[in-house]
Order: C-alpha cells, then structure tokens, then sequence
C-alpha cells in the first residue's frame, strides 16, 4: 500500500524535467513559449490533487481540483445563473458606464483646462481611497439588484478612466502636433486624425484596468446584499454552508470570465493600435 | 501671488471643484431626505415652510445622504470624543484595520521581492511563472478572501493573520510585476561593464540590480499598499468581525446607520492616503540615502 505511492514521484517529476527542458530552448518558438505555462499549470493542478488526497486535507480547508470540476459540472445551471447576474447584468453595465463617463469628462477637461487642474489632483487621491466602501452605500440607494452593483463599478472605474486619458491626450509629442498645425488643421481634426489614436494605448490600458476593479466591485457589492442568484451572494452564502467546493467553482468561473474580459480587451487593443511600438517590435522578433 | 498664477496653479481650481461637489452634494441631501422629512413634518400639528423641511433633511438622525457637517461631526466625535481604547472610538478601529494592513502589505512585498528576483534569475521561472502571474491580475482574486476569513476560522486562526493573509496576497502582484520590470531595467552596456570587472551574479544584483530597481519598487508598492488596506477591509467582512472599519461598514448597513458609514469611509480613505504618503516618504528618504537628487 506504502510503496504504490512511489509511483507518484516520476509523475510528479517528469513533466519539472520536461519544463525546464522546454525553457533551455533557445529560440524559443510561440508554441513553446505557450506550452510551458500551461504544462506548468497542470503541474500546478497535479500537485495540488495529489497533496490533498496524499495528506487527506479536510474538504473544507482546501476541496481537491477534481471535486471542484465535479461540481463544475454538477452545478453548471446555478453557476450559469450567478454569471448571468453578476457578469452580464452588473459588469457590462457598469464598466460601460463608468468608462463612458471618464472619457467623456476626460475629453470636456482637455477643453477646459481649469477643470483639468481641479480634478487630477482630486483623481490621484481616488487611487489610494478604498473605493470598494461605496458598496453598502449603494445597495441602500438603489436597492437589492444589479442597478446598485452597477453604481459601485460607475464610481470605481471613472478615475482610473479620467486619469489615464488625460494623460494619453498629452501623449502626442510636440512635433506631432505641430505638424497638424503647419496643414492648417483644426481642433477637431488634430483631435480624430492624431490626439485619440495617440491616447488609445492608453485608454486600452485603464480598460484592462477597470475590468478587473468592475469584477471586484460587483463580488463586493453582491456580500452587502443581493437578489438570489450572483457570485459575489453564492461565494458568501455557500461558505457559510460549508459547500466550499462550490466557492472554489464560483471562483474558477469569474477567473475564466476575469480572464476572457481582459484577453478580448487586449485583442481589440492590437487590431486598433497595431501601430504601437510595442507590437512592432513583437513583430519583428518573430 | 498674482491673479493669473492663483488660476494657472492648481489650488483655486481644486477649491473650485470641492466647493462644486459641496453644493452638491447639500442639494442631493434636500432631494433624497426629502420624502421622509415630508411624511415626518405632515405628521406634526402646525403647518411647516420650505426652510423646515430644509433644515430637516440637514439634520436627519438616519438620513439616505448625510450631508458634509454630519459626517465631520460624527468623525470628531468619535474620534476626539471617544476614550481611545474603547470600542466606539474610529481610530481603535482604523488600527485595527492597519495593523492588518500593514502586517499584509509587509508580508506581500517580501513575497513579491523574492518572486520578482526568483524569476529575473532562474530562467525556468521566468518561462513558468510569469505568465500565470500575468494572468492572475485578471482574476478577481479578492472573491476568495471572506473564504480564506471563514475556513481559517474555522481550524482556530483568527484575528489579525487571516486578514494579513488576504492583504498580502492582493499585494505581492503590482509588487512582482514592477520589481521583474525594475530587476532588468539596467541597460546592457552597464551589465556588459559589469561582466569585465567579472562580478558575479550576486554582486551584479547588490551593486546595479538592486539599486537600479528602487524607482520601480516605491512605484509598486504605492500601488500595492492601497490594494492591501482594500484587502485589509473586505477581509473584515464577513462572519462575526466586531472591530476595523470594514466591521463598521458592514454593522452601519445592517442598522441603517448612514452616518457611520459615511465616517468610516473618510476614515478608510484618510487611511489610505496616509499609508500611500508614507510610503513616498520613505522613498524618497531612500533615494537620498542612494545619492539620487530628486
């Protein structure tokens, strides 16, 4: 009985040995450099199995990764529902909103600049300010529902918006923007043809930002009271139940949804500013 | 100081966007208290006028929007007010709530410190590792943290640890992140110098790594220090927490009391600032040691 447990030493050995095999290669191609995380996260996984089941770890401290994918599946329509109402209800709303606003008030303080002067002070202070507090304040205002979810993200997310498009509609060099004005350009036209593009890179950043502050907020906002269904109202109600397997599902969900938010950000970020020194060097690495 | 500098600095317009929320925020105190006040006041024998009924939304014992002068009140009450050490006083409950913020943000630097130079040397890691630490600041890690409270509490850890915890495992990402960035941000003619002295790796790392990184490591743990205290406060959350400003917030939203809230809230964010002003201060008593002139 002792000894079978051995067989788990080259299972668990074998795949370091192929990852750092894999890492010594040099070039290495983008198949590999994908293969190896991702060789490393099952490992990862592996690993984890193992010690719960090698060390009979209390479900309830830490539930092995087979038993969360159990409940995956098993509870794969309520999880369905709690996505429903957090991600497409909350989030979108609200990260549209709040991202909306930002960029509108960036855009009204690029033309008056005694405004600008008033709020960027005012938005570096909102990076310190455990903005997440809002979130009671909220539900008593606007209820139970997504609408008040939608308020806390509204708020989380405009500074960070506010901020970074002030500074990429500075972005623009001198140079650049005199160029513009020796072709007789406008305001509106050095604003479409070279200001935005210029801040995009930026607003993409505050973008990815924000997605993952919105997820934060509408989690947070849910455990100061919510409707029955929502991550944020399962994680907390479910742990209180001892289910924490079903946590550990919820919580792979919004990784998996935290996750695809970013990386479609990040797609739309190279299709409109393919242009970017960033990517252009990628490019030519390749 | 001249008109013109007064408008062109940025305290007048500041002044001016403060004062604009201010009046604001006292006409949105009228426009959602109203209704109650309306029902309180009909209620009553004489007949009343529009001063009263502004005069009642300013002073409501549980308004919808407490207005500025409440909150400040209740603030120095509670916190000049009050004996320091007892329960109903803010500041016992802001270092509550510091001190796990504090203990988080120490342990999440270390944690990030070690991970950044682990990855910048050993090249498995960087292939590895770094990918998935990418990819985890995609994830709204902070879901797990009433979690981690309620299942530490449940094998006898409680206090200020599991709080600690959960702070410093939302702070050792930026941490990570700017120290791997500040770890090779030396250029290659200054290793290429550092290879014909033949310095080894180690010394490589104390005598240009190291201090070429610092910029980046204040600029992170800025960062980091601010998500530690949001860490800090969730962390207080959920089950029976009596104490830290995260408890205050919860037990002002089970018993309508707005105006605690509210105090807790410009006592978080005092918190915050004060912790992010700290840590510019030691940076740049850090940098002057160095030698940088700012």
């Amino acid at each position: 009985m002792t000894w079978s447990w051995l067989a788990v030493v080259p299972i668990t050995l074998a795949p370091l040995a192929a990852i750092n095999l894999l890492s010594r290669r040099e070039p290495a191609g983008r198949l590999v450099a994908l293969a190896i995380p991702i060789l490393f996260g099952l490992w990862l996984l592996w690993i984890w199995e193992v010690v719960v089941v090698g060390f009979d770890v209390p479900r309830i401290l830490l539930p092995a990764p087979s038993q969360i994918g159990h409940q995956l599946v098993a509870q794969a329509g309520m999880l369905w529902a709690d996505f429903q109402q957090t991600f497409l209800k909350s989030v979108l709303a609200g990260f549209a909103m709040g991202c909306g606003l930002g960029f509108l008030v960036a855009l009204l303080t690029d033309r008056v600049a005694f405004l600008q002067r008033g709020l960027l002070p005012l938005g570096n202070m909102a990076g310190a300010v455990p903005v997440v507090g809002i979130a009671p304040i909220m539900v008593m205002w606007f209820g139970f529902g997504w609408e008040s979810k939608a308020a806390v993200i509204v708020v989380m997310t405009f500074f960070p918006m506010l901020i970074n498009t002030i500074a990429g509609l500075a972005a623009a060099d001198r140079m650049q923007r005199d160029l513009m004005y020796s072709y007789g350009a406008g305001y509106w036209q050095t604003f479409f043809k070279l200001r935005l593009p210029a801040a995009l890179t930026f607003v993409f950043n505050a973008l990815k930002i924000n997605s993952t502050l919105a997820l934060i907020g509408a989690i947070v906002a849910e455990m100061f009271g919510s409707p029955i269904s929502g991550m944020g109202f399962r994680i907390s109600t479910e742990v209180y139940k001892m289910n924490v397997d079903i946590v550990w599902a919820t919580i792979a969900v919004a990784a998996v949804a935290g996750s695809m938010f970013y990386g479609l950000l990040a797609l739309l970020e190279r299709a409109l500013t393919f242009w970017h020194p960033s990517y252009r060097a990628e490019a030519r690495n390749r | 100081m001249t008109t013109k500098s007064l408008v062109a600095g940025r305290a007048l317009p500041l002044a001016t966007v403060l004062l604009f929320v201010g009046v604001l925020w006292y006409l949105g105190a009228i426009f959602l208290n109203a209704p109650r006040v309306r029902e309180q006041l009909d209620r009553g024998p004489q007949a009343w006028t529009t001063a009263d009924l502004i005069a009642g939304t300013w002073s409501m014992e549980r308004p919808v929007l407490p207005t500025p002068d409440q909150v400040l009140a209740e603030f120095w009450k509670t916190t000049a007010g009050t004996k320091i050490a007892s329960k109903r006083n803010l500041l016992y409950h802001a270092w509550i709530t510091a001190s796990a913020t504090g203990l988080g943000f120490i342990l999440g630097g270390l944690l990030g410190i070690g991970l950044a130079v682990g990855i910048v040397h050993v090249r498995t890691l960087d292939r590895s590792l770094m990918p998935w630490i990418i990819a985890s600041q995609t994830i709204p890690i902070l879901a797990i943290g009433p979690m981690i409270i309620i299942v530490l509490g449940n094998i006898g850890v409680t206090g200020v640890i599991p709080k600690a915890i959960i702070s410093g495992y939302l702070s050792f990402f930026p941490v990570t992140i700017g120290m791997v960035k500040g770890l090779r941000s030396p250029d290659p003619l200054q290793l290429d110098l550092m290879r014909t002295y033949n310095a080894s790796a180690s010394q490589v790392f104390r005598k240009l790594r190291w201090p070429s990184s610092m910029p980046f490591l204040f600029a992170s743990l800025k960062v980091s220090v601010a998500i530690s205290l949001i860490g800090a406060i969730v962390g207080e959350l959920p089950s029976g927490a009596t104490a830290g400003l995260g408890a205050r917030l919860l037990s002002g939203s089970y018993y309508g009391q707005t105006i605690q809230i509210w105090s807790a809230l410009l006592m978080a964010a005092l918190l915050g600032m004060a912790m992010v002003y700290g840590v510019g201060g030691i940076e740049r008593i850090a940098l002057r040691r160095m030698g940088t002139r700012p």
